[in-house]
């Protein structure tokens, strides 16, 4: 029966999607996070922070993510710097990284977006430049931010497959492990099912919540 | 602009059909000439002390290979022994290659070497990207349902490869010590591994052993297991890497051919029992073999 493959090696599966998950939310949270600092390093930063952020920016975003991962794992490994020998975290640690080179850019244009008259104002009240860029830019800043931001999540559950050279058991190592075992290609079917779960619901809320936030400019 | 997009679309299409006919995707105008009758780019050389000339005569498979005037093989490009490729000269060598140089000779081509990891071997043959697979593959039951195979052209046996300072000696004591073991996505070696008690969790799958002997060394896994064939090479390679334990498989290496050529294996099989009644199979083990194992060339496996 078509598909029967999928269903007798359903526990593998579910290992590799429930993985796939794990480090898509993760590396993202991790990667807005870096992103923002970045972001506010090249906006606001002296010429020291401003180069550091875009060194980081224009090293992560255009290496191959497959290599920045080898490398990870290798200087991670206990050999070199003993920091980890799974490959899930060197997966995360990999993907967040190359993962936050995107999103500084894409949070760097939303902060950019926001006319400069409200930080002029924000000042002019009295506000300190670490308060006027938390309570008046930052928030304003979001929604302009959503849609690309939710592109580069689109592409990191993508790129996360990548983090099966390296042995990470997500889902396109557990699909592709379930056919070289059975030989079935339903196996393969069901890894693109897999991640179309996946980015089909983002790529939806995404766009509910840009009409949600949307407003009169 | 509709012309340019009418022009384009032929050029593709001119291009498609073009190159349709190589290797043993015969299209119709490069198909066999009837069987019987000598092919232009059939060599006169094809040995005439081959005993049964009749499994050696043109199929249709062979026919189109001789047409094509090459044989391509699918070989690991970084198993040392069995199918490396030289980084400074570019040549691939090793037993398996050599295996393809003696059947592309037998049949008057030329070889033409195609890399082919674990994972994609069968994919190739079954999409006519190769001709033939001669990559250290095991023949069993669930890839006989798949491809066909050639007589056993060497019998290798699953080991262990460890750091020369560790204690592990058998396979048994890397599953007591619940640590990370090493192996190739798509090879018969991890499942034998799961079946020698190791947890599934704990195998960490490359897609090249070379790969797996980098994590070895780097501390990424405890063990590279996989037939001794290939892990003789690795720890030529590597300081600090032994083999070690008793054999815990045995591994009949075969040639893969796609199914429906049934001439092609005839004939490959007719170069096998060649070679190991003139001693051309004893010559290429003790070239590739012996270095490694330090042992003599045993009978040729060829019926087992």
């Amino acid at each position: 029966m078509f598909g029967q493959v999928i269903a007798d090696n359903f526990d593998l599966f579910a290992q590799g999607f429930l993985t796939t998950v794990l480090l898509s939310v993760t590396a993202m949270t991790l990667a807005v996070v870096i992103g923002s600092v970045m972001a506010t390093f090249r906006v606001w930063g002296g010429p020291a922070l401003s180069g550091i952020a875009g060194f980081y920016v224009e090293f992560f975003r255009n290496t191959p993510l497959l290599i920045q991962l080898f490398f990870f794992a290798v200087v991670l490994a206990p050999a070199n710097l003993g920091i980890t020998a799974d490959p899930l975290i060197v997966a995360l640690i990999g993907l967040s990284i190359y993962t936050g080179a995107f999103a500084t850019e894409a949070i760097r244009s939303g902060l950019l977006a926001i006319p400069p008259g409200q930080a002029e104002a924000a000042r002019s009240l009295g506000l300190g430049q670490l308060d006027t860029i938390r309570l008046v830019v930052l928030p304003q800043a979001v929604r302009s931010v959503i849609p690309p931001l939710g592109n580069v999540a689109s592409a990191l559950v993508r790129n996360s497959a990548v983090a099966s050279a390296i042995g990470t058991r997500e889902l396109l190592y557990m699909g592709i492990l379930v056919n070289t075992r059975t030989f079935a290609p339903e196996a393969l079917l069901g890894i693109l099912f897999g991640y179309w779960l996946l980015t089909l619901p983002l790529s939806v809320g995404i766009n509910r919540l840009e009409r949600r936030l949307a407003f009169a400019r | 602009m509709k012309r340019l997009v009418v022009l384009a679309l032929a050029a593709v299409f001119a291009v498609g059909a073009c190159s349709g006919g190589d290797g043993a995707s015969a299209s119709p105008e490069l198909s066999a000439p009837p069987t019987g009758e000598a092919s232009p780019a059939m060599s006169p050389e094809t040995s005439p002390e081959t005993s049964p000339e009749a499994s050696m005569a043109a199929g249709p498979t062979v026919a189109a290979i001789q047409e094509a005037g090459r044989l391509v093989c699918g070989v690991k490009f970084d198993v040392i022994a069995f199918g490396f490729r030289n980084p400074t000269s570019g040549d691939v060598e090793g037993f398996d290659a050599d295996l393809c140089r003696e059947i592309a000779s037998a049949l008057g081509v030329e070889p033409e070497f195609v890399e082919a990891i674990s994972a994609n071997r069968i994919p190739f043959l079954q999409e006519d990207r190769v001709d033939v697979v001669i990559s250290t593959m095991t023949r069993n039951e669930e890839r006989l349902e798949q491809i066909d195979f050639s007589k056993i052209y060497y019998l290798a046996g699953q080991r262990i490869l460890v750091k020369s300072d560790s204690d592990y000696q058998e396979v048994a004591d890397l599953v007591a010590a619940d640590v990370t073991v090493c192996s190739g996505q798509g090879s018969t070696s991890e499942v034998n591994l799961r079946d020698a008690g190791v947890p599934e969790d704990n195998l960490l799958l490359t897609q090249t052993y070379s790969e797996a002997a980098q994590a070895l060394l780097d501390g990424r896994c405890d063990a590279v297991s996989t037939d001794d064939s290939i892990l003789f090479g690795l720890a030529a390679q590597n300081d600090g890497l032994e083999v070690r334990g008793e054999t815990f498989t045995e591994e009949p290496l075969g040639i893969g051919v796609k199914k429906g050529k049934e001439d092609l294996v005839e004939f490959i099989n007719g170069v096998l029992d060649d070679m190991a009644a003139s001693g051309r199979w004893a010559e290429l083990y003790d070239t590739h073999i012996k270095p490694y194992t330090g042992e003599d060339a045993p009978e040729p496996p060829l019926d087992m």
